[in-house]
């Protein structure tokens, strides 16, 4: 994989099934605009979200990642956007060690009748990140040298 | 279980300061379960580390395997290759696991990532607590169930010392009592008798003051073969 430093924010937004993800779908039924960058991918709750495919995101390209849930109290899994919001902190002190902004992580919260809420999050994180810079992991070119299995 | 914490970051990259290809192994028994040293921990590990030395400018090659149990040579035989291609092995067992890879592996830098601390069980999710001093003499059948070895900080064998008040430790608050914990379910038991003798003072060459400690079993030794 080779990224050169203007390329653009590239950001992954992992969403929740029941709500951010059908919030998301809504944006795109409304035809609301959000930058393109942002790489959706549904989880089935974000209880599911795993410390480890986040940290690969940034390893392997992302910017940024953003991580979408139901709003609290509304998790179709009861709790699983709880256990997320405490993931997402977790991680969070994780980039610090590791050298990164911790803010190129963040949770956000919607239903999913919130399509005009999801493309306003997503333009303002995608805003917040750019104002950032591109990750610092980024370069001329970057080898992955590493093997890994997931 | 053995309970242990993962090092510092930067501690861990202090000690693979000078390589350049670094194995994380992780141990799928007790780090897994306390969350230390398992497979995720390992691949967290190991993701971190490419990312943390790449932003240093000295970027390493690290990957991870782990193994099901570090302490057992049959379970980290299989792994010879990936040990053989590796310049150190940072290990996320725990010390034992640490020392079996070192000692089955004489040429191999093998560094901790991990700080073992005690012998215990997770009371709740995310607690764990200690529980066993390993002494070598169990006395938890008088004591009913509670060890003053362990759970009292002066591992006092003949009741609460004057410091205990209201059922708690006096080097800290958070800490109960020991023997307040025994005196409390003998009485419910009723078996308080148990507790009535004068216990002498502990003979203490079965624990860790007698030296490291050895067990064989002549019964379930491999006989030898005669050779010809």
């Amino acid at each position: 994989m080779n990224l050169t430093t203007d390329a653009p924010i590239q950001i992954v937004a992992f969403c929740c099934r029941y709500c951010a993800y059908a919030a998301a779908d809504l944006a795109g039924v409304l035809r609301l605009t959000y930058p393109p960058d942002i790489r959706i991918v549904q989880i089935p709750c974000t209880g599911r979200l795993d410390t480890l495919e986040v940290l690969h995101a940034l390893e392997f390209g992302a910017d940024a990642v953003m991580v979408a849930g139901c709003l609290e109290g509304d998790c179709h899994f009861q709790r699983g956007n709880i256990e997320a919001r405490t993931r997402v902190e977790r991680i969070k002190e994780i980039l610090s060690q590791i050298g990164l902004e911790a803010a190129r992580v963040e949770m956000f919260n919607m239903s999913s009748a919130m399509g005009k809420q999801f493309a306003e999050a997503a333009q303002e994180f995608a805003e917040r990140i750019a104002s950032l810079g591109p990750s610092p992991l980024r370069d001329s070119t970057y080898e992955i040298k590493a093997e890994f299995e997931m | 279980m053995i309970v242990a914490e993962q090092k510092s970051l930067e501690e861990i990259k202090n000690l693979i300061a000078d390589m350049e290809k670094v194995l994380v192994v992780g141990c799928g028994t007790c780090v897994t379960v306390c969350f230390a040293g398992g497979d995720k921990e390992a691949g967290i590990l190991a993701s971190s580390l490419r990312m943390s030395t790449k932003l240093d400018g000295s970027t390493k090659e690290v990957t991870h395997i782990t193994v099901q149990r570090q302490c057992e040579w049959e379970y980290i035989d299989p792994i010879a290759d990936q040990i053989n291609d590796a310049d150190v092995v940072l290990s996320i067992g725990c010390g034992i696991g640490v020392q079996a890879i070192a000692e089955r592996y004489p040429e191999t830098v093998v560094v901790p990532g991990l700080n073992t601390t005690f012998l215990g069980l997770p009371t709740e999710q995310g607690v764990w607590e200690e529980r066993c001093a390993a002494c070598g003499e169990c006395i938890l059948g008088i004591t009913g169930g509670i060890c003053p070895i362990a759970r009292c900080a002066k591992q006092l064998l003949n009741g609460p010392c004057g410091g205990s008040q209201n059922g708690m430790c006096e080097i800290n608050p958070d800490t109960p009592c020991a023997w307040q914990l025994i005196y409390d379910k003998l009485k419910s038991q009723d078996r308080l008798h148990l507790i009535m003798d004068v216990q002498p003072p502990k003979n203490w060459s079965s624990s860790r003051d007698g030296g490291p400690r050895k067990i064989t079993r002549e019964d379930l030794r491999l006989a030898v073969e005669d050779s010809e």
